[in-house]
């Protein structure tokens, strides 16, 4: 299925908001259709934000010359983000347990962590460079 | 300006309005640290207008908890609605600090 929406961005913190909001709103007939409206709103929202916050500032490295690009697919079950940075891709297996007694106290690390608690599947490509968000419809309408 | 800042007796409340994320947590690191600088030690943070609090925002309240601790103040937290509860129910932030239902009760407690 083709996406719905396909743009790109520059690496720069101050444009995630503008990024998270065209996605939402896009999906904004789709989400007010849920039984828990806010919740995937927001959810879908923290998310993305996680998504192209790793991308520009970890997979980026924060070079505003370098791109995120974000794809969002709809389809009958799901609510489909791609977030791509070009950066040489991270080992997204080797992230810590934030909610450990040892880590709660540090600043970082609670993204991918959140991510996956939020959304019903979170995957990344071979190469640690590109994640894909999959929020399932007819769970949240199960809830 | 996401943040507005009130003075209640010994109390400082900051009201988050907007979102608590990436591109404005300096903002809110500044303002907290700034009046710590200048004496308070009582902190609420108002949340009953937020739209939503990403990583990098619940990050920075962890850490500007942790300073005003050190100084002998406590930073609390208030109206926060149940999709913003949850985010610090999964990461086990509800354990760190203290949350109350509404300014009203955090002003009435502190």
């Amino acid at each position: 299925m083709d996406p719905e929406l396909i743009f790109h961005l520059p690496s720069d913190v101050l444009r995630i908001e503008d990024a998270v909001e065209k996605v939402v709103a896009r999906c904004h007939r789709i989400i007010e259709l849920e039984r828990r409206a806010s919740r995937v709103r927001m959810n879908l929202r923290v998310a993305l934000a996680e998504a192209l916050s790793n991308a520009m500032l970890y997979g980026n490295g924060a070079d505003r010359s370098k791109r995120v690009r974000v794809e969002l697919t709809i389809t009958a079950r799901a609510i489909i983000t791609r977030v791509t940075d070009e950066g040489p891709g991270f080992d997204y297996e080797d992230i810590p347990d934030p909610t450990t007694p040892e880590s709660l106290l540090k600043p970082d690390g609670r993204g991918i962590f959140l991510m996956r608690k939020l959304l019903d599947e979170v995957s990344f490509n071979e190469r640690g460079n590109s994640v894909t968000l999959l929020l399932r419809r007819d769970q949240v309408r199960r809830e | 300006m996401p943040f507005i800042v009130e003075q209640s007796g010994a109390i400082t409340i900051i009201s988050v309005t907007g979102h608590l994320i990436v591109a404005n947590r300096q903002e809110l690191k500044h303002v907290v640290l700034e009046r710590l600088r200048t004496g308070d030690r009582e902190f609420l943070i108002d949340f009953a207008e937020t739209g939503y609090i990403d990583s990098s925002g619940l990050g920075v309240l962890v850490s500007l908890s942790k300073k005003v601790r050190e100084q002998g103040g406590e930073l609390r937290l208030a109206a926060l609605n149940e999709d913003l509860r949850t985010l610090f129910q999964l990461t086990k932030l509800d354990t760190l600090f203290t949350i109350v239902d509404s300014r009203e009760e955090g002003l009435r407690d502190g």
